[in-house]
């Protein structure tokens, strides 16, 4: 950043501003001045600077992706942080929290450092760092997570596995919670998954592939979440995608249980029914469920059991994709559609208002991972996005620019287009 | 009278019931043919099929090479074994090699669900599924058909029960596609661990009581019973299998007396069929076989067709 933009001003005029860290749901204009938010209310004006008319558009905090998998180090074939950043700024993401299976894993402090070397070069949002639970993600040994914490990370997570020996876990939420850190779980019971490709029940049957029980996942939150509430510690369920798991995080919250849960736009937009053609960009764990699955997390979003939507952006080359269904790697990038399928199959269908989808998308996640973002108050960081909510697009494979082009949207319509992605007071994509 | 339009056939469960019927009337012309003294066609003189198989097979992949010679194409047999394959070339990249040969027809046989289907999208030459995975195995559900047809005369309000192992079978799928298209009634019977979820929404009863499955059955499908395929401890014992599900002339006895008795091969006597049974008056199993070739011929014929157009 130049030194003479320090103080620059940039006034955002007309737009309806939402912000539920301030319980703001109005049309007024808000003033950035270098980095930071100066005011927000009515009939702003400044002579010096650049004005954006946002008459007619919605402003809202930059997103807060807390669930992507950057690829670096390791396989920069799939995606880089420079690739992931410019995918993310395009979809209005301005901060994100790095899954810590990298390969070599985020399970020490040099390879946090190596990671951070690389954010430092080449990141265009603020990217927060995920430590493993374990070392290797083997499920075994802990890695150290005081250090961890020490070097910067901002959670621990073996995402992508789950620590299947209980006294493990038990342990790791209990040092976490020593170092007032956040442990997200990957909840999975893999024995009971097998080989499964796709939801077990009718397409499974249909299409002649292994099937993915929901048992296989809400059986390991109801773990999960009894590991943490033994520990007293806080924990943070990934990718929750079936009615079961919604119901019993459910409970667990009124019974006391500090515990939090996200769930990824395909799980409220799609059903298991979007398979049937084996296309392997809709090839996800946990994979695509029921109808009525669909239905227990769209209603979990609205009653609030499901606090948070993160992407889980996993990016796969096409050579990993474009092989046999059964054969072809598991997940779908999300960096770039993530807003407009929320807007088109939450804000648009009436099941969240903007307030609640802004709470879901940045404020909650912020607030979940304990980072100063996701809030529009004077002294903020100047993290703001410019959305046209109205404004049709076609999900094409070629407008990706993420380096993988795997999502389970091409050729859907969505609504919501990101005008201006505002980084630290500078228009960083527009 | 329909048209055909496809460049492929993938499966039973996109086609219509016009489409089903069409393949089935152009394989009794086909059939015809095979008792002339000389067999053979010129429908597809100059065109080339190549037969790719993925997994073992012989029956099929004879059955395919004896069709379309006697429609006069010239037809390569790919092994896998003996291929690029082997050297770690992808079905896509195998696939579009074979139609830069110029090939007109690739009948592809794979381990993995969707196989043909994936293939299909990839390529513009015409794909036939000879089977893929647990998924679809069109032809033999086509030959299914059309011997049940010639023996019976009809398949609508047919009742038909399918026997075995339902979980892991692309013979079953094809059937339960194809019959419930035509207007039969299909029950599916196996032990319960191998009935998958969700299968009565395809619009079939399912039993795990065998005398109740052929009670009123006009046919009977029976599976062989595939134990390699077992991953879950989910199959019983062999010997407890044949008693519990085999069929037998002491089973048979309490069916109908002229039930259509069908097998795809290759048979496990005595474990899902007795050998009575299998060798009896009931039994069309060689039928089937020989039917093949007309069916075959049909398909190989139709989508060659839709595909210079």
């Amino acid at each position: 950043m130049k030194i003479e933009n320090r103080k620059m001003k940039l006034l955002i005029k007309n737009g309806h501003i939402v912000d539920p860290a301030n319980n703001r749901n109005e049309v007024c204009d808000i003033l950035l001045e270098g980095a930071r938010i100066l005011k927000v209310g009515k009939g702003i004006d400044c002579a010096k600077g650049l004005t954006i008319d946002a008459a007619g558009k919605i402003v809202m905090p930059g997103l807060v992706d807390m669930h992507v998998h950057l690829r670096q180090p390791g396989r920069e074939d799939r995606e880089t942080v420079a690739t992931a950043s410019a995918a993310a700024l395009k979809g209005g993401i301005t901060s994100l929290l790095a899954m810590s299976n990298t390969t070599p894993p985020m399970d020490c402090a040099g390879n946090i450092d190596l990671l951070k070397a690389i954010i430092k070069k080449d990141a265009l949002v603020d990217v927060f760092i995920a430590g493993t639970i374990t070392k290797e993600r083997k499920g075994k040994s802990l890695t150290d997570i005081a250090k961890l914490k020490k070097r910067g990370a901002v959670a621990i997570s073996d995402d992508g596995a789950s620590v299947d020996n209980s006294k493990v876990l038990l342990t790791a939420l209990k040092k976490a919670k020593e170092n007032k850190l956040l442990v997200i779980c990957h909840s999975e019971d893999k024995m009971l998954a097998g080989r499964g490709v796709v939801n077990l029940g009718s397409v499974s049957t249909r299409m002649g592939l292994r099937g993915v029980s929901c048992e296989s996942e809400y059986r390991r939150v109801q773990r999960d979440l009894k590991l943490a509430q033994e520990a007293k510690a806080r924990i943070h369920i990934a990718h929750v995608s079936c009615k079961e798991s919604v119901e019993i995080i459910a409970a667990a919250k009124k019974k006391g249980v500090k515990a939090t849960a996200e769930t990824a736009p395909h799980y409220f937009a799609l059903s298991q029914e979007a398979v049937l053609g084996f296309d392997t960009n809709v090839k996800m764990n946990p994979p695509l469920r029921a109808k009525e699955d669909v239905k227990a997390i769209r209603q979990g979003l609205k009653d609030g059991t499901i606090d948070a939507i993160a992407s889980d952006h996993a990016p796969h080359t096409e050579s990993e994709k474009d092989i046999e269904f059964e054969r072809a790697e598991f997940g779908v990038i999300g960096l770039e559609t993530e807003l407009a399928v929320s807007i088109s199959e939450l804000v648009e269908p009436g099941i969240l208002g903007w307030m609640s989808l802004v709470r879901k998308l940045s404020a909650n996640p912020a607030k979940i991972l304990g980072i100063k973002k996701g809030s529009l108050s004077p002294g903020c960081d100047a993290d703001i996005i410019v959305v046209s909510p109205q404004k049709e697009w076609l999900v094409e494979k070629d407008g990706f620019l993420s380096k993988s082009k795997n999502s389970a949207f091409i050729g859907k319509r969505l609504r919501g287009v990101v005008e201006y992605t505002i980084r630290g007071g500078q228009i960083v994509y527009s | 009278m329909t048209k055909w339009s496809r460049k492929d056939l993938c499966g039973l469960e996109d086609l219509s019931r016009e489409e089903i019927e069409l393949i089935l009337s152009t394989a009794e012309s086909f059939k015809e043919v095979t008792t002339r003294e000389i067999k053979k066609v010129p429908a597809l003189r100059g065109k080339t099929v190549v037969n790719l198989f993925y997994e073992p097979s012989t029956r099929t992949r004879v059955s395919f090479e004896v069709a379309a010679k006697r429609l006069s194409a010239d037809v390569i047999n790919v092994s896998t074994e003996t291929s690029s394959v082997k050297k770690g070339e992808t079905l896509i990249d195998t696939g579009r090699n074979i139609q830069a040969l110029n090939a007109d027809v690739i009948v592809v046989r794979h381990n993995c669900s969707g196989a043909a289907v994936m293939l299909a999208r990839h390529v513009d030459v015409s794909v036939v599924n000879a089977g893929d995975g647990w998924h679809e195995h069109p032809t033999q559900a086509l030959l299914d058909m059309f011997t049940l047809k010639e023996k019976l005369g009809r398949i609508e309000g047919l009742n038909v029960s399918i026997v075995g192992d339902i979980a892991h079978s692309r013979v079953a799928r094809s059937n339960i596609y194809g019959l419930t298209k035509l207007g039969a009634r299909v029950t599916v019977c196996a032990p319960k661990m191998l009935i998958p979820p969700g299968i009565e929404q395809l619009g079939v009863g399912a039993t795990d009581d065998i005398d109740k499955a052929l009670k009123s059955a006009d046919a009977v499908n029976v599976l062989r019973m595939q134990f390699e395929r077992d991953e879950g401890n989910a199959f019983p014992r062999q010997v407890e299998y044949f008693q519990a599900f085999g069929i037998t002339r002491q089973r048979l006895e309490k069916a109908k007396k002229k039930i259509v008795v069908m097998h795809p091969g290759p048979l496990n006597r005595g474990i899902e069929i007795s050998s009575e049974v299998a060798d009896g008056p009931n039994s069309v199993i060689l039928e089937q076989v020989t039917n093949g070739i007309a069916v075959r011929m049909a398909v190989l014929f139709l989508v060659s067709g839709a595909a210079t157009k």
